[in-house]
Formats: C-alpha cells, sequence, structure tokens
C-alpha cells in the first residue's frame, strides 16, 4: 500500500519528448511532436473505450477495429453529402462538416456496438478464451459487412478546405487538421475524467472496475450499466476512425484493423483498464511513430512494439496498473 | 404480518462441480439478530452469498418478505432494502471514504442526520472523509463497511464476520453500533466466530454444518447449554474467546 | 491391432469420424489420379499443408489453452527458410535440408524465448502480445528486401526430381501423366501424414496427458509437480517446429514465397484459427477436418456462393452477401456460431452423438 506517487513511469513521456528534442533541430522536433500527439490523440480515442470494457467487466474484444472502420466509412459518406460546405473555405463551414461526419460516426458505431453487445460480448463474459474467439470471429463477420456495403476499393474523402494546409508556428509548419485532432482528443480525455472523477455514474464505473460484486450488492446494475460503457466505447471507436480516416484522406476496410496492434500496444503498455494509462501511453506511441519516421524510417512500426517489450520486461503490468480488489 | 423477514427452505448451491449447500433452512424473524454459526466450511459465507443472489441457487426458495428472491439479480436484491457486508469488506480501496459512503446512499443527497450518527459511532472515518480508503487500516476499513450498510434505513442487515482479525476496542464499537440498530427495529443476520460478540447481539441462532442448519433455537438457550455447544460446534464456546 | 499402433491409441472414437477420416485419407493418397488438374492437385497439396499447420496450432490452443497469433510467423519462417536457401545456394536437396534446418534452429529459439516471456505475462496480454510480435515478423520480412525478396518475394527453382519438366514415365499411369508435380505432391503428402502421426504419438505421450491435466486444472497439476511454464514452452516449441516444416512443404509447392503467401494475418486468422476451432480444439483429429473442410470452402465455396447471388437477383443486400467474394462472411458466421454452440467444434459433435452408444 503506498501513498507516495510513482514518479518513474510518469516521467518516460517527458524523457522522449526530450530525447527527441536533442535528436533533431527544433522546427523538425515541434513538427514531429505536434504529429505524433495528433496520432496519439486518434490512438487515444480508439483505445480509450477498450481500456474501459476490459477494466469495468474484464472483457477483452479483438473487434474492435471493426467500429474504427465503420466510423472512417460513416465519416467519408457524410463529407461526401455536403460538398458545398466542405468546399467552402470558411472554418465554421469545415467545422460543421468534421462535426456532422464525427456525430453521424458516433451514432452509428453506438448502434453497432450495442448490437454487438446483444449478439456477441453478452454470450462470453467470465471466459477469456472464448472471447477472444468469438470476437475474432465477429471482427471476420464485420469486416465482411464493411466490404459488402462499401466495397473493396479504398475510398478517397478529402479534409474540409479550413481544415486543409498548415499554420506556422514558431517557425515550424503544423498542419491544421493535427491540431484540431488534438484539440479533440484533449476535450475527449478532460470530459471522460470529468465524468469519471466527478459523477455518480463515474464513482460506479470506477467502483465496478475494483469489485464489481461490491457494487451490484449496492444495489447498482452493473450489467446494464456495461452496456452503456460498451456503446460508448464503440462510439469512441468510431470517432477516432472518423478522424482517422479523413486525416488519412483514403478509407480501406483494413483502416481499423490495421490500427488494432498499435491499440494493443497502447492497452499493454498503458496497464489495461486505466483510462490516465491509456492516455499517456497513446501520445508515446504516436511521439515514438513519428520521431522513428524521421529519424529511422525502417524501424517506424517495429519501434513501437520495441518500446512496448521494453516497457514490459521492466513493468510487467504495464506503466499504470490498475488495481484489482 | 408474517413473522418472518427472510425465510431459506431447501437451499441447495454448487460453486463449479462443488456440492457447497445441500438443503439450506433458515429463518430470520423481524426485528431480531440471528446469528449463523458453525465451523470452517460449514457453508456460511456461500449461504449468504445465496440470500444476495451472488452465486444462484440451483434449487430451494429464498423468500424475503413474503417475495421470493432466489434466481434474482443481485442488485433487484440489494434494492428491496437488504445491506450486505461481506467476510471481505469490499471496500473500493480506490476511492476515497467519501465515496464509498456516496455510492451506499441511494440517492446523491446524504441524509444529514444519519451521517452524523455513522461519526458518532465511528468519528475516524470524519477524520479520514478525503482520504483514499485503501490507506486506512484493517479495523478501520471494517467501520466504514459497516458504515456504508448503516447510512441508509434497511430493512436487513447481513454482515459476514464482522469482527475477524480486528482489536478488542473495535469490536466493542461494533457491537455498540449493532446493538444501536437492533434498538431501532432492524433485522440483522451475522456470521461470528467471536462468542463475546455473538452472545452480546444474538436473539436467535441457527447453526450450520456440512452446507446445512443442524440447529435452530434462541441465543440464551445455546448459551446456556454447554453440551449443546460441544454437541453442535464441536467445543464450547467460552473457550473459544 | 496395427491401426491403433499408428494412431497412438488415440482413435476417432466415433463412427462417422473413422469413416470420414479413412474417405479423406484415401482421397488424398490417391489425389493425382482421383481428381486430375493442376488445380485440383493445388487444393489436395493445400490440404495436407494446413492440416499439419493447424494440428500444429491445436497443441498450442487445444492443448495448453493460451491464444497465440504468432503461429503463422513459424509458417513464415520454414517457407522463407527453404525459399531463401534455394535462392542463394546451388539448387539441389542439400539447399532444401540446410534451408530447413536453419528455419527449424530459428523456430525453436524463437518458440522458446516467446515460452520465457509468456512467464511474465497474463495470458491476454500475451494473445495481445503474440499478435504484435506477428506484425513484427511481417515488417521484418517485408523491411529485409535483399534477403526476402520485400512484399514481391521470392521465386525459385527445385531439384531436377521435383521440377515440372521431370518425367519419370514415358507413358501416362492410370491415365495420368506422371511429372515433378505429382512427385512434389506425393513428398507433401508423405510427410504431411508423417507429421500428423507423430503429433498424434505426442499428445497420447505422457508428455501429452501432462499437458491436459494443465489444462484442465493448472493449479492441480503444478501441485502435482509439473512444471507448468516447462510443459508449456515445450508444447509452443513442439507446435512451432511442425509449422515450420508444414512451411517449408508450402514453398516446396508453390514454388515461390511470399509475405502474403505464409505470413499474414489472413493465414493466422482466416486459416489456421477457423481451422482449429470449427473442427475442434484439442483433438488433433478437428483441425484435420477443419483444414479439409476450410480449403475446400476457400476454393469451392465461391463458385456456388455465384450461383446462390444469380437466384437472389433483385433482393435487396442478398446478392451482395451471396458475392463470391463474401465466402469469409459466412466461414466467420460458422466460426462465431461454432464458438457458441459448440465449443468442441465438428469432431467433439460427432464423438458428442456416438459416445452414449459406447
Amino acid at each position: 500500500m503506498k501513498s507516495a506517487i510513482d514518479w518513474p513511469p510518469r516521467l518516460v513521456l517527458p524523457l522522449l519528448l526530450l530525447a527527441g528534442l536533442l535528436a533533431m533541430n527544433f522546427t523538425t522536433w515541434l513538427t514531429l511532436s505536434v504529429a505524433g500527439v495528433a496520432m496519439g490523440m486518434m490512438l487515444f480515442l480508439m483505445a480509450s473505450g477498450l481500456t474501459l470494457i476490459f477494466g469495468l467487466m474484464d472483457v477483452i474484444t479483438f473487434a474492435h477495429g471493426a467500429f474504427v472502420s465503420l466510423g472512417a466509412y460513416v465519416a467519408t459518406d457524410v463529407v461526401a453529402r455536403m460538398p458545398e460546405l466542405a468546399a467552402s473555405g470558411s472554418w465554421p463551414a469545415s467545422l460543421s462538416v468534421l462535426a456532422a461526419a464525427i456525430a453521424v460516426a458516433i451514432v452509428v458505431t453506438g448502434l453497432a456496438g450495442w448490437v454487438f453487445e446483444v449478439v456477441i460480448i453478452r454470450r462470453v463474459y467470465g471466459s477469456h478464451l472464448r472471447q477472444i474467439l468469438i470476437t475474432v470471429g465477429g471482427l471476420i463477420v464485420a469486416q465482411e459487412l464493411l466490404v459488402a456495403v462499401w466495397g473493396a476499393n479504398p475510398i478517397p474523402v478529402a479534409k474540409p478546405l479550413a481544415l486543409q494546409g498548415s499554420v506556422e508556428i514558431l517557425g515550424a509548419a503544423i498542419e491544421i487538421y493535427r491540431l484540431v485532432a488534438v484539440g479533440l482528443g484533449l476535450a475527449v480525455y478532460g470530459g471522460l475524467y470529468l465524468i469519471l472523477a466527478r459523477t455518480r455514474l463515474g464513482l460506479m464505473v470506477r467502483a465496478g472496475v475494483e469489485n464489481i460484486e461490491m457494487v451490484e450488492s449496492l444495489g447498482f446494475r452493473v450489467k446494464r450499466l456495461f452496456v452503456g460503457v460498451f456503446i460508448a466505447g464503440c462510439a469512441l471507436a468510431g470517432v477516432g476512425g472518423a478522424l482517422w480516416g479523413i486525416y488519412q484522406g483514403l478509407v480501406t476496410p483494413a483502416i481499423g484493423p490495421e490500427m488494432m496492434i498499435l491499440v494493443f500496444i497502447i492497452l499493454i503498455m498503458g496497464g489495461m483498464g486505466s483510462v490516465g494509462g491509456a492516455f499517456i501511453a497513446a501520445i508515446l506511441v504516436g511521439l515514438v511513430t513519428n520521431y522513428t519516421g524521421f529519424l529511422l524510417p525502417k524501424l517506424a512500426l517495429g519501434s513501437n512494439i520495441l518500446l512496448m517489450v521494453g516497457i514490459l520486461l521492466w513493468r510487467p503490468r504495464g506503466l499504470f496498473p490498475l488495481v484489482k480488489s | 404480518m408474517d413473522d418472518a423477514l427472510l425465510n431459506l427452505a431447501g437451499v441447495v448451491t454448487n460453486i463449479g462441480a462443488y456440492h457447497i449447500l445441500h438443503g439450506v433452512d433458515l429463518t430470520v424473524r423481524r426485528g431480531r439478530v440471528t446469528m449463523l454459526l458453525g465451523r470452517n466450511g460449514a457453508g456460511k459465507t456461500t449461504t449468504l452469498r445465496s440470500i444476495m443472489g451472488l452465486w444462484k441457487p440451483r434449487a430451494g426458495s429464498v423468500r424475503f418478505d413474503g417475495a421470493e428472491i432466489a434466481g434474482s439479480e443481485t442488485p433487484d436484491i440489494a434494492r428491496r432494502g437488504i445491506a450486505y457486508v461481506p467476510e471481505t469488506m469490499g471496500i473500493f480501496s480506490q476511492l476515497t471514504v467519501a465515496e464509498n459512503m456516496r455510492l451506499a446512499a441511494t440517492t446523491s443527497r446524504f441524509d444529514e442526520a444519519r451521517l452524523e450518527d455513522v461519526f458518532r459511532f465511528f468519528p475516524i472515518l470524519k477524520t479520514k472523509w478525503h482520504d483514499r480508503a485503501g490507506l486506512m487500516s484493517g479495523g478501520q476499513k471494517q467501520m466504514l463497511a459497516v458504515a456504508r450498510a448503516i447510512v441508509e434505513e434497511r430493512r436487513l442487515m447481513i454482515i459476514d464476520e464482522p469482527t475477524k482479525g480486528l482489536a478488542p476496542s473495535v469490536i466493542d464499537d461494533l457491537i455498540a453500533c449493532i446493538l444501536e440498530q437492533k434498538a431501532r427495529g432492524t433485522t440483522i443476520l451475522l456470521v461470528e466466530q467471536n462468542f463475546h460478540m455473538a452472545r452480546s447481539v444474538g436473539d436467535d441462532v441457527a447453526v450450520m454444518d456440512n452446507g446445512r442448519v443442524i440447529h435452530a433455537g434462541s441465543m440464551a438457550d445455546l448459551a446456556g447449554d454447554e453440551s449443546l455447544q460441544t454437541r453442535l460446534l464441536g467445543l464450547s464456546l467460552d473457550s473459544h474467546q | 491391432m496395427i491401426i491403433d499402433t499408428i494412431l497412438s491409441g488415440d482413435r476417432p472414437r466415433s463412427r462417422l469420424l473413422g469413416a470420414l477420416l479413412m474417405a479423406a485419407f484415401l482421397a488424398l493418397a490417391f489425389a493425382p489420379f482421383l481428381f486430375p488438374g493442376t488445380k485440383a492437385l493445388g487444393v489436395a497439396s493445400r490440404i495436407c499443408i494446413f492440416i499439419v499447420l493447424a494440428a500444429s496450432y491445436d497443441i498450442v490452443l487445444g492443448y495448453t489453452g493460451i491464444v497465440s497469433f504468432a503461429h503463422a510467423m513459424f509458417f513464415g519462417i520454414g517457407a522463407y527458410g527453404v525459399a531463401i536457401a534455394l535462392s542463394n545456394l546451388p539448387v539441389g536437396w542439400g539447399a532444401i535440408f540446410i534451408g530447413l534446418g536453419g528455419a527449424l534452429v530459428v523456430s525453436a529459439v524463437l518458440a522458446v524465448a516467446i515460452g520465457f516471456i509468456s512467464l511474465r505475462l497474463r495470458a491476454l496480454y500475451f494473445s495481445m502480445m503474440t499478435l504484435a510480435l506477428a506484425s513484427f515478423a511481417l515488417i521484418v520480412a517485408t523491411q529485409l528486401r535483399d534477403i526476402t525478396g520485400g512484399e514481391d518475394g521470392l521465386t525459385f527453382s527445385l531439384p531436377h526430381l521435383l521440377a515440372v519438366s521431370y518425367r519419370p514415365f514415358a507413358a501416362p499411369v492410370l491415365g495420368v501423366r506422371i511429372d515433378g508435380r505429382i512427385v512434389t505432391y506425393y513428398l507433401v503428402f508423405t510427410a504431411a501424414t508423417a507429421l500428423f502421426l507423430l503429433m498424434l504419438r505426442i499428445v497420447n505421450s505422457p508428455f501429452g496427458r501432462v499437458l491436459q491435466a494443465i489444462r484442465e486444472n493448472e493449479f492441480r497439476a503444478q501441485a502435482l509437480g509439473f512444471s507448468v511454464v516447462l510443459h508449456r514452452t515445450l508444447a509452443g516449441t513442439i507446435g512451432a517446429l511442425m509449422a515450420t516444416c508444414a512451411g517449408a512443404l508450402l514453398a516446396l509447392v508453390l514454388r515461390y514465397n511470399g509475405p502474403s503467401a505464409s505470413l499474414s494475418f489472413e493465414i493466422m486468422v482466416d486459416s489456421i484459427l477457423l481451422m482449429t476451432v470449427v473442427g475442434g480444439m484439442g483433438t488433433l483429429y478437428g483441425p484435420l477436418l477443419g483444414a479439409i473442410v476450410i480449403v475446400l470452402a476457400q476454393y469451392y465455396l465461391q463458385p456456388g456462393m455465384a450461383a446462390l447471388a444469380e437466384w437472389t437477383d433483385g433482393v435487396p443486400l442478398l446478392p451482395h452477401l451471396f458475392n463470391p467474394d463474401r465466402w469469409l462472411l459466412w466461414l466467420g458466421v460458422l466460426f462465431v456460431l461454432i464458438v457458441y454452440f459448440f465449443p468442441t467444434g465438428l469432431v467433439g459433435r460427432m464423438r458428442g452423438w456416438t459416445e452414449p452408444d459406447e
């Protein structure tokens, strides 16, 4: 029972930023750092739901990537349906296109998540082996359904006009869209933090993460709460997918599952079930990807796996492990 | 009105492949404190968990205030006005004392008078109100666990071995608290190994062995009959303090 | 009985399953004559190879209960071993054995390392970790272009005996002209049969019994004095080596290897995992049956679906779902249903029908 704050894990991120600064010149570093944080925010959106779902019910789903893809496809559809607004260079117009894309993605992925919970997840509580198997099966089906609806060919999508291009900050060129992603990611993290820390619902979730039986014994219907958390988690993945799809400019059925390897790395590094851990780990992954992409391009994706292995050897339960009683 | 608030008849519970309860019959009368005694492994905790629906009975009936609750979900059982303090206390160690208490109340506002009452029994909780519950001592956690159960008016309190591993002074505080609840008319079902406590607060007694209730009667009768104690519990209660 | 000796005493325990196994064995043994043609021979080779591959995965998944996503990596190592050796050394049997030997060593080292990593991790973390490892292997294979040929992979020639141009007999045998392809097929068929029987022997040895005991009750097995870590690591290594051999066979059949042929996630999930679970985990006969069903589906489900799509033409969405390219959708649905309703797979089902009679 340690009351003192565990410092070393908290120093990883600042040290990484510092190391980056030493390895390259300032403007490059700033550009890459913003890009890394932006990528980290989108990854955090995809990972946050998964970590909450695991923390609360000890449920793992390998099908989360399908919701990311779904969010991305829905966003491309919405953007394509608002051509005038998307092409008008005004900020309000562009932001409202993005907002509409995200809103529709939330609704669609949330509904799909609800169906997925009822049809797939609900029957496999308590057995990790069956959860892994059945969600892999669910992923296959979901991916095929995506292809049946949107086709196997990549679908291009352009950023709304005002969000294209970059601004100069301290001599570094910073893409506007990345700043938007950072803002949105921070807002979601802040919102999640406030809900968890300040509301009765958040209290229930935090208590449920520790000891579900006791929360039920106090009269709260945790299973109903969990359905809500699962839906919210899928909707968050949808938001991440929408942002990522528009950012990439090209949406394929595999856009979500491809990201899941990074998402799992984030969950493992951050500590499964920890929202704060996922937030920090997502930024770490984003930064490492961008730094190594510049310094050692061949190592770009591999670098995150190496980072994860290193962290696991140091802390087998991740940087910010969850306490279960 | 029926005299029994809680009535178990022929309750059978399995855990995995194992039979734990073989047909438990138990009656908890209104306004009284019923002690559930028995050696380790007799099935006391399993009986309490079966009442709460944390393990679902495979057969038999559990009636609370006339309504069948066997097979109901735990939250629905709790909402009927049953507070459960498990053997492990079930403290949320990452939450503050205040948050632990807040979760135990059904509304987001505390009944202030009631809260003052809790602090009167357990002043330490007021001091530690904003501390993380995990940082408290074992005795303080047990106080918090009981405090959660009494933060609101309950119809039935089920408490599993509250005195386990606690210092005598803490036990006295707990006894005082339980007696006060009893005086207010709360019905209590209490698993206890500590005979001092059992005799201080118990009205009725049920003794379990091997997954069944093998004796039910008044506490006074059992306390006064040493041969019965030896027969039922394998030892005299007086030697077991 | 001699059958018992061959099958290591592990009988099919179901009349239907026994009959199916017999039929499959005969069909595969005489495949070049029963089903002439290049495509059919390719399908038969693939079935043989994936029987070994899925069975080797079963030793890991079914006999230890741990989901690893890195199994295709070992398959890939075997295929790359042979491919790299035949591309760089003088073509001959020596090159094949050097390639296979090297691949086996690499696989063994990796499998032992993975076993020790799993020591430190919860089962769930382990599954995710193997996913990362598998993608790392994919990256390595595509990045080391000089050695592996990158995305394009490697094409190479085989020793004379296996070359397409090889003609051992001037006249057709049983109406089929024997060439190097058929020789290759029989090499694959013999090796697959031997490897499968070897695996059957392993899981029915005292070692295999300990694995089963660990799967049933880890703590009890540990209390009885068996080292869980050691046995699991050993099982993982055996599974890895078998998969490596299967990979080597694949390279011989394809005369080519690349990332998508042997290393990809599609191989891992859509083939290996699907075959093992659909057939029945922990039975070894299950993956055998699963491999046959899934490979046949991969090749022949599509024409059937094309017919269905035509038939439902005009109904909204249905033609899309029956589109031949959507065959995987239906296998996915089958997979989900099997995990729900028949966790013991096809083989468990068949045995369930027969068991009461025994």
